[in-house]
């Protein structure tokens, strides 16, 4: 986890919090949120937003902030704004202006861009760009020495590209030199522009073998010398068994704040504002994410869809991970969404029949014009239809790059020889997912939490029992950075208002035929009910956010729920707003190929989980 | 087909255009302030360092990386051409050596010990930078470029492919709902840039091309179309490094929708003059549309300047667009501007205004034939007059 709060910040006294600014600018919109201390607990009390003010004729991100914040002020009663457009702080207990503490995210001017290289493109190259995602990056390239281009051609394809970084890795310590330097041979001569152009020196941050980092500082040479400014930090996969993503991570943060920030518009006074080290925004979110996973031992899941881009996020036994899906979005991406999944797959969960030629122009019409809405309610299905593939998409991206370290060596035994499991297996397992947090316009502001859930389960296609959340108002970022400040605060604010709790999708793994029986389910406390589905079944019993259950399943033969094939499993849960989604659909969940069967089944699962009246 | 329909984009017959003209190293700027230009003049022009060949000797001579320096035929700094010997091995008393033949030209640029490669930076490449518009230097960025500045007729698009290019204006159709099919495309329209009035074929474009026209503007055109033109779907709105040949400029939108009247008759009334066209758009933070300037001279007629609305403003009586289904290219007039935010046919709560639809617009094809309807405010946009 990288938290950073500059050493030039004066020691923060908690105890005498109360009013806590945080914001998140983005590249559109820069949203504050106010944190206060209600009686002995901490709640997010106001929310407030204005234009991002980075790009011409504002040039300028702190008129953004300060217009986000005076609204929080108008908001809130109170003023946080001086006359000059500054922060104002609170002097003394009793002052009825300013706030205790200012801290803000940001994405804004398409966030931090890198090129990430390593010897193999599935070992050290991969974990740089683990270090690299897990900082918060968008990795425009991975070099590797065995990724099918030619020399030439990578030395091309990195003049091309305006990073604001390059981390390059290679070379357990103490292994190989040859390769690294190699690597290192390329970059330098490709001599990458920065996107800041003029005086910038382009920062790289060198992770690999430690024996081949004098190699590696001659071939960049030192700073004003060669138009790079290099730094050597520990080697990221110090041995095949080991990750240590740390140091490069720290690093990466460090130099986004010394130069991308400080060369971006008015950020010099952003940062001198901030009482915490300004973080980019998704790698705020996987801190707040790491937090809750470690403290109550949650394999996690989370995602963010946007307008251009999906994050997913997860922690699966400690281990954290983020993928950026970078063309698949709603507004800007919508169209490469389409193209990627295939209009086919979009179309699949549609209960109406609609035109594809007409469709197709929407869609490209919503790219070019990315502020518009749904207005009918066939446009929304269509949206949440596209969002599906969108979701799914991700997700499986998400699982190919979240593995197991590559290439160590494993003792198998006998037994072993008949498993497929080795080296470089994704350690997403659908059946070990406790929570599944959604944010993002078209996940966090469906017309109904239902629509929501039906979402997140038919893209994610979570198995055995999962609790299923949304971030109320996308306050993750927020929360991640003031983490790094206050931690209890931002968990308090979490758990009281960040996270809706949606419910639960309780899904058999398995496959069978339409009509068999699947599982049966008896749910007693607070809500009683019970039911037997079929394969292709679905059903929704509705279990309120404060109302506790103990739910009991027993699949049939074939089908697991947890506790293996065939086997019953007893839980005791809290509902939420949806309540406790059954799903007897199978995983693989497939769907019927006869179009007018495929409808009428789409619509049938819409109603029975509540999204179609 | 839907009532023209022009999203907010500027479409204005007089105004001040100014172009930032840099070249993306350090160069040699070539006009000085107040100079005269011409749209294909060079303005500054430089060299950017020239591709690197990378030369693994140790494994093409079979040695290890550390003796390759005593091999060398070349030292740093040398220049070879493709074909030169530059490293021999010993061989064995003096029988078996083994050399090798550069494969490409270049300087040596370095000879690594550690790794056996040698890096060969072929020549520097010429890169040089146009005026883009006719006009007058108004500004040296030195040993970068310069602003070139001139009253223009100024259209942005709403979607362009292709980069910058120059031609005579040539005005295809008659109206600017007639679809622009490869029956229009003439031989004698080489270099040109057509207008067109609605949606663009396929068909016209191949035949455009294939006759050297320039670009071609027009209202809209079918994804399918595009695809068929691109050779692949259109993912992200990012545009301007294709290379089909030509350039295209897409005024209103996708689909069958024909030119704002405006925008295609001041197209028309400079039939014939050059025009600059850039097809290049970035639909994102730091957006960027296609444009079409022509240079105005001085018997250029004066445009009458109608009253335009505000930035941003929107009231009672303004006119509007609606971009979104199922009104999807209809104009209208803002009657009512509700400040409750209302319940949309998705379900979904948003801040909306009522528009009364202008008479054709309603019968195009909404759902209802009411000439009053709700849309939200995020679906229209304003109408320039």
């Amino acid at each position: 986890m990288s938290a950073h709060v500059p050493a030039a910040k004066p020691a923060i006294d908690l105890s005498r919090l109360r009013y806590i600014l945080a914001t998140d600018c983005g590249s559109t919109t820069t949203k504050a949120i106010l944190i206060e201390k209600v009686g002995d607990s901490w709640r997010q009390t106001q929310r407030a937003e204005a234009p991002t003010t980075v790009e011409e004729p504002f040039a300028d991100v702190t008129i953004g902030v300060s217009n986000a914040l005076t609204e929080i002020g108008e908001l809130a009663g109170r003023r946080f704004i001086a006359d000059d457009g500054t922060i104002l702080r609170r002097r003394n207990a009793d002052d009825p202006e300013g706030c205790d503490i200012y801290i803000s995210t940001s994405s804004a001017g398409g966030g931090l861009q890198m090129v990430v290289a390593g010897v193999v493109a599935q070992m050290t190259a991969a974990s740089a760009k683990r270090a690299a995602l897990g900082a918060g990056a968008i990795v425009m390239d991975t070099i590797a020495s065995n990724d099918k281009r030619k020399p030439f051609e990578r030395i091309q394809r990195i003049r091309e590209l305006r990073p604001d970084m390059v981390l390059i890795s290679g070379g357990t310590d103490g292994g190989n030199v040859q390769q690294v330097v190699q690597i290192a041979e390329q970059i330098a001569p490709a001599k990458p522009r920065p996107r800041f152009g003029g005086e910038y020196e382009l920062p790289v941050i060198f992770a690999g073998n430690k024996e081949a980092a004098p190699q590696v500082e001659a071939i960049f040479g030192g700073k004003g010398e060669k138009g790079f400014d290099l730094s050597v930090v520990e080697n990221l996969r110090p041995t095949l068994e080991e990750e240590n993503l740390g140091p490069a991570r720290d690093r990466i943060h460090d130099v986004f704040l010394e130069h991308v920030m400080a060369h971006a518009p008015g950020y010099d006074r952003l940062i001198a504002w901030s009482d915490a080290a300004i973080m980019p925004t998704p790698g705020a979110v996987g801190d707040i994410l790491q937090r809750i996973a470690e403290r109550d031992r949650l394999n996690a899941v989370c995602v963010d869809i946007g307008g251009a881009t999906t994050d997913v996020f997860s922690v699966f036994g400690g281990t954290f991970n983020r993928t950026v899906s970078a063309n698949l979005g709603m507004s800007y991406s919508i169209s490469n969404v389409c193209a990627e999944a295939g209009m086919q797959n979009v179309l699949r969960w549609v209960h109406v029949a609609m035109d594809e030629r007409e469709l197709r122009n929407r869609v490209k019409n919503k790219m070019i014009r990315p502020t518009t809405i749904p207005q009918t309610a066939e446009a929304l299905v269509f949206e949440q239809a596209v969002a599906r593939e969108a979701l799914r998409l991700a997700y499986a991206q998400h699982k190919e790059f979240a593995t197991t370290l590559k290439g160590v060596q494993q003792q198998r035994t006998v037994g072993d020889l008949f498993a497929q499991s080795g080296s470089g297996q994704s350690i997403v397992d659908d059946m070990r997912l406790d929570l599944l947090v959604a944010s993002g316009g078209v996940l966090s502001h469906a017309p109904k939490m239902e629509e929501t859930a039906a979402m997140l389960v038919d893209s994610f296609e979570p198995q055995g029992f999962t609790q299923l959340a949304k971030d109320s108002i996308f306050m993750m970022p927020h929360l991640g950075v003031l983490a790094s400040v206050h931690p209890e605060a931002a968990m308090e604010v979490f758990e009281r208002d960040c996270l809706v709790r949606l419910g639960w999708s309780i899904a058999a793994k398995g496959e069978g035929k339409f009509g068999k029986r699947c599982f049966a389910y008896r749910v007693s406390g607070a809500v009683t009910a019970s039911g037997e589905l079929t394969c292709g079944d679905v059903a929704l019993v509705r279990v309120g956010p404060e109302q506790e259950v103990e739910v009991v399943v027993e699949p049939a033969s074939g089908f697991d729920l947890g506790n293996g094939p065939g086997k019953s499993v007893t839980r005791r849960l809290k509902g939420g707003t949806v309540g406790l989604l059954f799903d007897a659909r199978g995983r693989p969940l497939a769907l019927p190929e006869n179009e007018a069967d495929r409808r009428a089944l789409v619509a049938r699962w819409a109603k029975a989980w509540g999204v179609l009246a | 087909m839907a009532k023209a329909y022009t999203p907010g984009l500027k479409v204005s017959a007089q105004t001040t255009f100014r172009a930032r003209r840099q070249l993306p190293v350090s160069g040699e700027v070539l006009v000085a302030v107040g100079a005269r230009v011409q749209a294909r003049d060079v303005i500054a022009r430089t060299f950017i360092e020239g591709d690197v060949t990378p030369v693994p000797l140790a494994s093409l001579l079979s040695v290890p990386a550390s003796d390759v320096p005593s091999l060398l035929l070349v030292k740093k700094g040398d220049h070879v051409a493709t074909g030169d010997v530059i490293a021999r091995t010993k061989g064995i008393f003096g029988f078996g050596k083994k050399e090798l033949a550069s494969p490409a030209a270049g300087v040596v640029e370095s000879v690594s010990a550690t790794t056996g490669q040698m890096m060969l930076r072929g020549a520097p490449i010429p890169v040089e930078v146009k005026a883009y518009v006719d006009g007058t230097i108004v500004e040296v960025i030195p040993h970068e470029g310069a602003v070139v500045e001139t009253e223009a007729v100024f259209v942005q698009g709403i979607l362009g492919i292709g980069g910058e290019t120059v031609g005579p204006l040539r005005v295809a159709v008659s109206t600017p709902s007639a679809r622009l099919e490869a029956k229009d495309i003439r031989a004698d329209m080489k270099g040109a840039v057509v207008v067109g009035g609605a949606r663009i074929t396929a068909e016209a474009v191949r035949a455009a091309r294939d006759a050297g026209v320039a670009a071609i503007v027009s209202g809209g055109i079918d994804d399918a179309d595009l695809r068929d033109v691109l050779g692949y779907d259109l993912g992200v709105a990012i545009t301007g490094t294709e290379k089909i040949g030509i350039t295209i400029v897409m005024t209103e939108g996708f689909g069958d929708i024909a030119m704002a009247a405006r925008t295609f008759a001041i197209l028309k009334s400079y039939e014939g003059r050059e025009a600059s066209v850039n097809g290049a758009t970035q639909i994102r933070a730091g957006v960027m549309r296609p444009e079409i300037v022509i240079a105005r001279r001085a018997g250029d007629a004066v445009p009458a300047q109608g009253a335009r609305p505000e930035e941003g403003a929107l009231e009672i009586g303004t006119q509007v667009r609606l971009i979104r289904d199922p009104y999807f290219g209809i104009l209208g007039t803002v009657v009512a501007l509700p400040t409750e935010p209302a319940v949309l046919g998705s379900g979904s709560k948003a801040r909306v205004l009522e528009v009364e639809l202008e008479a054709d617009g309603a019968r195009a094809g909404g759902p209802s034939a009411a000439r009053r309807v709700t849309v939200p405010r995020a679906n229209i946009e304003l109408i320039e007059t």
